[in-house]
C-alpha cells in the first residue's frame, strides 16, 4: 500500500525537478511489466510487535536516550516530569485521580492475571486458522498431484490402444469366419436333404415296381394252377409224408 | 551525495534548518490525509499486524487518549486546584 502512495505521489514530485532531469527520469518510475509483480507472494508477518516497556513507552525512546544517559535517564526523566505536573498543578488531584486509581488497579490486576490465558487463546485460534488453510493448500496440491498421476497413466493407457484395436479385429475376423462357415455347413445341409429325396424318390420308385411285378406275377401263377392238378399235387404230398412219417418210425 | 532538505527525515535535521524544513512540508489537504494515512498506517504495521501482538499496541493508544482528553478538559479542572499561585 505504501508503495502505491509512493507512485501516485511520484509524478506530482517529479514535475517540481526541472524539465531535462525530469524527462530523465521520468521513465524509470513507472515499472511496466519489466519486474515480478510486487504484490505476490506477500511477505510473512512478522513474529513480535515492537517491544513496549511498562505497556506504555517504546523502547525506541530508552535506546534513544541510553547513549546520554544510561539506562535510568528515561525513569529520571519520567519522575522529574510527574514531579514538575504535580507540583505546578498541571496535574491536578481530584476526585477523578480516586477513581483512575482503583479503577488501573482493577485493570492491571487482571491482565497481570488473566493475560497469559487469553494469549494463549488468541494463539490457539490463529494456529487454527492457520492450521485450516494450510490443510486446504496441501489437499489442492494433493488433488492436484493425483490429478497429474491419473493424466499420465491416461496417456500410458491411450498407448495401448493399438493391442485393443488388434484384439478387436480378431474378433470380427474369427465371428466372420464362424458365420460363414455356418451358413456353409446350412447349405451342404439343404443340398444333402434334396438330394437325399431325390434318391429316396428312385427307390421307392422301384420297390413299388418289384413289388407290384411280384404280386401279378403270384396271382397269375396261382390263377394258372387248375383244380385238377390241385388235387394231384395234394395226393403226391400226402403219399410224400406217409413215406417220411415211415422212414421217421424206422430211425426212432 | 547530498540529499536535498526536502528529503531528509525529521531525526536527520539538525535544529537550525528545523523551521526551513518544516515550511516545506506538504500542508495541502491530501498532503495532510497522506501524513496521517502514514502515520497511522506505519504504527498499525509495527504494533498491531503481527503474528503475537502484544498489551502495548492498544495500551498506547487508550494512553493518549486519556493525555488528549485530560487536555480539552483542563480549563474545566482548573477549578479543582488546591493553590491558586504556584
Amino acid at each position: 500500500m505504501l508503495s502505491r502512495l509512493v507512485l501516485r505521489a511520484a509524478p506530482a514530485a517529479l514535475r517540481a525537478l526541472p524539465p531535462p532531469v525530469a524527462v530523465g527520469v521520468l521513465h524509470t518510475t513507472r515499472p511496466l511489466h519489466t519486474t515480478q509483480q510486487s504484490l505476490a507472494p506477500v511477505p510473512p508477518l512478522p513474529e513480535k510487535g515492537g517491544e513496549v516497556r511498562h505497556g506504555l513507552i517504546p523502547e525506541e525512546f530508552f535506546q534513544f536516550l541510553y547513549p546520554k544517559t544510561g539506562v535510568t535517564g528515561p525513569y529520571m526523566l519520567g519522575t522529574g516530569l510527574l514531579l514538575y505536573l504535580l507540583s505546578k498543578e498541571i496535574y491536578v488531584i481530584n476526585h477523578e485521580t480516586a477513581a483512575a486509581a482503583c479503577i488501573l488497579t482493577v485493570i492491571i490486576y487482571g491482565i497481570k492475571k488473566f493475560g497469559p490465558d487469553v494469549a494463549a487463546f488468541a494463539d490457539k485460534l490463529n494456529e487454527e486458522k492457520m492450521a485450516s488453510a494450510l490443510a486446504m493448500k496441501n489437499e489442492s496440491i494433493q488433488t492436484l498431484q493425483t490429478a497429474i498421476e491419473e493424466e499420465k497413466k491416461e496417456q500410458w493407457r491411450a498407448e495401448g490402444r493399438s493391442y485393443l484395436f488388434d484384439a478387436k479385429r480378431n474378433n470380427i475376423a474369427m465371428l466372420l469366419e464362424a458365420n460363414y462357415r455356418e451358413r456353409l455347413l446350412m447349405v451342404y445341409n439343404e443340398v444333402k436333404k434334396r438330394l437325399d429325396y431325390q434318391v429316396a424318390m428312385q427307390t421307392l420308385k422301384r420297390q413299388k415296381e418289384q413289388d407290384h411285378m411280384i404280386q401279378w406275377v403270384e396271382k397269375n401263377v396261382v390263377q394258372s394252377i387248375t383244380p385238377q392238378q390241385q388235387k394231384e399235387s395234394i395226393a403226391k404230398c400226402i403219399l410224400d409224408l406217409k413215406a417220411l412219417s415211415k422212414s421217421a418210425h424206422a430211425a426212432v | 551525495a547530498a540529499v536535498l532538505l526536502k528529503d531528509t527525515k525529521l531525526m536527520d535535521v539538525k535544529l537550525g534548518q528545523l523551521g526551513a524544513w518544516l515550511a516545506m512540508r506538504d500542508f495541502t489537504p491530501s498532503g495532510i490525509l497522506g501524513a496521517m494515512q502514514r502515520g497511522y498506517t506505519r504504527y498499525y504495521n509495527k504494533y498491531i499486524n503481527v503474528r503475537k501482538g502484544g498489551l502495548g499496541g492498544i495500551s498506547m493508544v487508550l494512553a493518549g487518549y486519556i493525555v488528549l482528553s485530560y487536555v480539552w478538559s483542563y480549563s474545566h479542572v482548573k477549578h479543582d486546584r488546591r493553590r491558586k499561585y504556584h
